[in-house]
């Protein structure tokens, strides 16, 4: 089979419209299970009681957040060394969903603190970073929304996709050194070793339904694209 | 190949020279945003002693950040970086060179009023080398991370503000280098760690950011 069939936007434009619906429904089951097994399966916690279910939202979030910046990043790289219109879109349909992951992980973050810490917002260095994060996916979207020609959108957005991924373990280990410097013990988060088992598969399974959720959303995204850019 | 690159930096500093103005008011920007910390926060004296390198570092990340935006706009109005696009010598060696003439011109300006500031913030006379030094290493990592902004940046609407957006988050690590080199230096435990990695980052950006700065280049030039 010929992979780079679809690495056309005429051709990708049907392929992401069956493709679409089929994610959409098993992030839907996914997020059904993931939220059943959460909510009134897994145990209570035996520290921080019931609050700790928005577990089942923010860290699933968190990870997509950063995984989307990767995914992002590599797209970005391929359509500037192959220069594919596709990679570009792909890029480009990606950064509000990775934005809103960072940005519902921060919210998330920040409701859970509040009981636990019994404070909103910390300098922590994981909440730092990514912060940081989020900054970086605005000013992607921003650059990209600045530009009119499509092709330079792409490749600028693409530039610094790849200055920003390469610049995100510099920044996270900063941020972490600059916390270790500053904070004291304030705040630590050690997560048992283990987790119970039901705890860990309604996770695992949230995880994979904004898995399966970025992946619908994105195909649709990029059907937009393709069309707002006449070529389909 | 060094002789362009020598070439580039010296017009980029004459033609600084002939407009001094604007190389002064970068500076009067640094020295202005310093003088009003203290009216904000109030004068006491360890409170300034403790926020002095976060906010010399500060002003003068947006100071050097403010003057990027006439980095390559004068070049791309008048067609000489078309010219330079076009020319023998290797893009990147040009755009190194333009990083280099910026932080002169913006970065070491900052550096060696820096002790004057530092006066006038009560920190400890010790303190000023170890000061200065950070901005002289930390500076030109933001000339040479600010201009792949300035490149990727040239000629579209509201430049400015969404350089800022695209290049503060980038700008994050020296930040934190330079400010904790001399935080540490003050708590006694010597800032030389964050100097060598401060240097270590200058040696990563010099090698790295004139390939992306050269790329941002062809790429809104095209």
């Amino acid at each position: 089979m010929n992979w780079f069939w679809y690495a056309s936007p005429q051709t990708f434009y049907p392929l992401a419209g069956r493709m679409a619906p089929w994610f959409a429904g098993a992030a839907a089951l996914l997020a059904v299970a993931g939220l059943y097994i959460g909510f009134f399966v897994a145990p209570t916690d035996a520290q921080q009681g019931e609050v700790y279910r928005i577990i089942f939202i923010h860290v699933p979030a968190a990870w997509l957040s950063m995984f989307i910046y990767v995914v992002m990043a590599f797209w970005a790289a391929l359509g500037l060394a192959f220069n594919t219109r596709l990679s570009g879109m792909m890029a480009n349909a990606l950064a509000p969903t990775g934005a809103l992951f960072t940005f519902i992980a921060l919210w998330t973050g920040s409701l859970w603190g509040r009981p636990t810490w019994g404070t909103y917002w910390v300098w922590d260095a994981r909440l730092t970073s990514e912060l940081v994060l989020l900054f970086l996916y605005l000013g992607f979207i921003a650059l990209q929304a600045a530009i009119d020609d499509p092709r330079r959108a792409d490749r600028a957005g693409a530039l610094l996709a790849i200055v920003g991924g390469v610049n995100i373990p510099i920044i996270h280990y900063s941020v972490v050194w600059w916390n270790t410097l500053h904070q004291g013990a304030s705040v630590s988060v050690t997560k048992g070793a283990s987790m119970q088992s039901q705890m860990l598969s309604a996770m695992l399974l949230m995880a994979l339904a904004f898995w399966m959720y970025s992946i619908a959303v994105s195909l649709v995204r990029v059907r937009c694209v393709i069309r707002e850019r006449g070529e389909a | 190949m060094l002789d362009a690159a020598f070439c580039v930096v010296r017009r980029d500093l004459l033609l600084a020279w002939r407009r001094k103005s604007d190389v002064a008011t970068a500076l009067l920007f640094f020295v202005i945003v310093t003088s009003l910390f203290p009216l904000g926060v109030g004068a006491e004296p360890t409170l300034l002693r403790a926020i002095a390198p976060g906010v010399i570092w500060v002003a003068a990340l947006l100071s050097s950040m403010l003057s990027l935006s006439r980095l390559f706009a004068a070049d791309h109005a008048d067609g000489t970086l078309e010219q330079m696009l076009l020319g023998a010598a290797p893009l990147g060696v040009v755009a190194a060179a333009k990083a280099a003439a910026h932080w002169i011109v913006a970065g070491l300006p900052l550096a060696l009023i820096a002790p004057c500031i530092a006066l006038q913030y009560d920190l400890q006379a010790a303190l000023w080398p170890v000061l200065a030094l950070s901005l002289l290493l930390g500076t030109p990592v933001l000339s040479l991370i600010g201009a792949i902004g300035a490149a990727l940046t040239l000629g579209l609407r509201g430049g400015g503000i969404l350089l800022s957006l695209l290049v503060l988050p980038l700008y994050v690590p020296v930040l934190i280098l330079g400010a904790g080199s001399v935080d540490m230096a003050s708590a006694g435990m010597g800032g030389e760690g964050q100097l060598l990695l401060l240097a270590a980052l200058l040696v990563a950006a010099g090698a790295f950011a004139p390939w992306a700065i050269a790329a941002a280049l062809r790429i809104s030039m095209e």
